[in-house]
């Protein structure tokens, strides 16, 4: 059956809190999960005290702020700190987002509560194993594939067909999406997910592409597509607006629209 | 199948966990009847009411009466068939959802057929029997 309690090796325990930083007069509580696999012990929230005065107001600049300042070992991904390489996703006050456009001020009542994005392995603190999310992804070949002899300039498409690729094209693939979803926490072995699904969708759409059948065949099944219950977790997620479920709708449209 | 074969236990690549043993080409048709048989339940909701209010209280005789009616005795025919099989599709999405150990799976998903024709079956024989008086 499926899991609701986290087993024994995951429940958290009280962790350690910081000192608040010398000298400052305004700060911001964070309390941060923390687990480190190489000392056996049970994951723990840390709690940490930002100088809001020496930081920039995102939570990411927070945790930058921590690691700089109280904890280097603090562990998470981050790179372009505008939204645009999805590197770190997390799980912030409740909400799956990117720490580097939700503001620290966003987050009302007392400590900005920070955790890993839910239901994956945990590789350390705030890093998930997203192995699996990425092969889901390699698994629906997002590329451009074709038959006829390739053209002597580019794959031409009209204004109105490329429209078709707007609200998209534009996923960064964050899995902000696919870790907020219900149907992926359990299933998440055999349902592709949100996001792989909306990049399959992405490559439905797009009218250079031949394999549309092919690629409506290795979607149409129980579990890699039918597990969508239109819960819609994953478009109150998604940090760049889109709406997975409609393209996962938009999908299941296709795939009656060739059967009647 | 899948839930033996997690990254823990395999040597098998990410991708050929995620490929697995392929797509099973079907689900279109549970999706597609689940949105018929809705869709008919609401359509058949209103007079199904109805003749079950005209019911309330009345003995078995004015049951035959009412139940004779051919178009009626069909109606509640076609609302048992669509809610039935409505429940079995339903059901059967909430099963492979939550369990997944495969051999109780496939057990729960037998029972759910078994069980969903023998409520259909007993709801069409009940009216048949009301519907003749005897």
């Amino acid at each position: 059956m499926v899991e609701f309690a986290l087993p024994k090796n995951s429940k958290i325990t009280g962790g350690k809190t910081w000192p608040k930083p010398a000298g400052a007069t305004e700060f911001r509580e964070f309390r941060v999960y923390r687990w480190n696999p190489d000392d056996g012990k049970n994951p723990s929230v840390d709690t940490y005290y930002v100088d809001t005065n020496d930081c920039g107001p995102m939570v990411l600049d927070g945790l930058i702020w921590i690691k700089n300042h109280i904890d280097p070992s603090l562990t998470f991904r981050r790179s372009c700190r505008e939204g645009v390489c999805g590197s770190c996703a997390m799980n912030i006050d409740g909400q799956n987002t990117l720490a580097c456009t939700r503001s620290m001020h966003d987050v009302k009542d007392g400590a900005v509560k920070i955790n890993p994005l839910p239901h994956q392995p945990v590789v350390k603190d705030l890093v998930p194993d997203l192995t699996n999310f990425y092969a889901q992804y390699a698994s629906v070949e997002p590329w451009l594939k074709t038959t006829s002899p390739t053209p002597q300039k580019e794959w031409r498409q009209s204004h109105e067909d490329r429209e078709k690729l707007d609200g998209l094209y534009e996923c960064i693939l964050c899995a902000c999406c696919s870790t907020s979803c219900p149907s992926y926490w359990w299933n998440s072995d055999r349902y592709l997910g949100p996001a792989a699904l909306l990049q399959a969708n992405r490559w439905v759409s797009d009218s250079r592409d031949e394999a549309t059948g092919e690629r409506l065949d290795n979607l149409e099944d129980p579990f890699r597509l039918y597990r969508c219950h239109t819960i819609m977790n994953c478009a109150k997620a998604c940090p760049k607006g889109l709406n997975p479920a409609e393209a996962i709708a938009e999908l299941k449209l296709k795939m009656v629209e060739r059967q009647i | 199948m899948s839930t033996a074969d997690t990254p823990k236990r395999s040597m098998r690549t990410p991708l050929g966990r995620v490929r697995n043993l392929g797509a099973a080409h079907s689900g279109t048709s549970d999706f597609w009847r689940q949105r018929l048989t809705a869709v008919a339940m609401v359509l058949l909701m209103i007079p199904v009411i109805v003749v079950i209010m005209m019911l309330l209280g009345r003995n078995q005789a004015y049951a035959k009466q009412i139940l004779g009616s051919l178009p009626i005795a069909i109606i509640m025919m076609l609302f048992i068939v669509a809610s039935a099989w409505h429940m079995k599709i339903g059901m059967q999405v909430v099963i492979e959802d939550y369990v997944h150990n495969e051999k109780l799976k496939l057990a729960t998903i037998m029972f759910n057929n078994f069980f969903s024709i023998a409520v259909a079956l007993a709801s069409i024989y009940a009216i048949l029997q009301l519907s003749s008086g005897v």
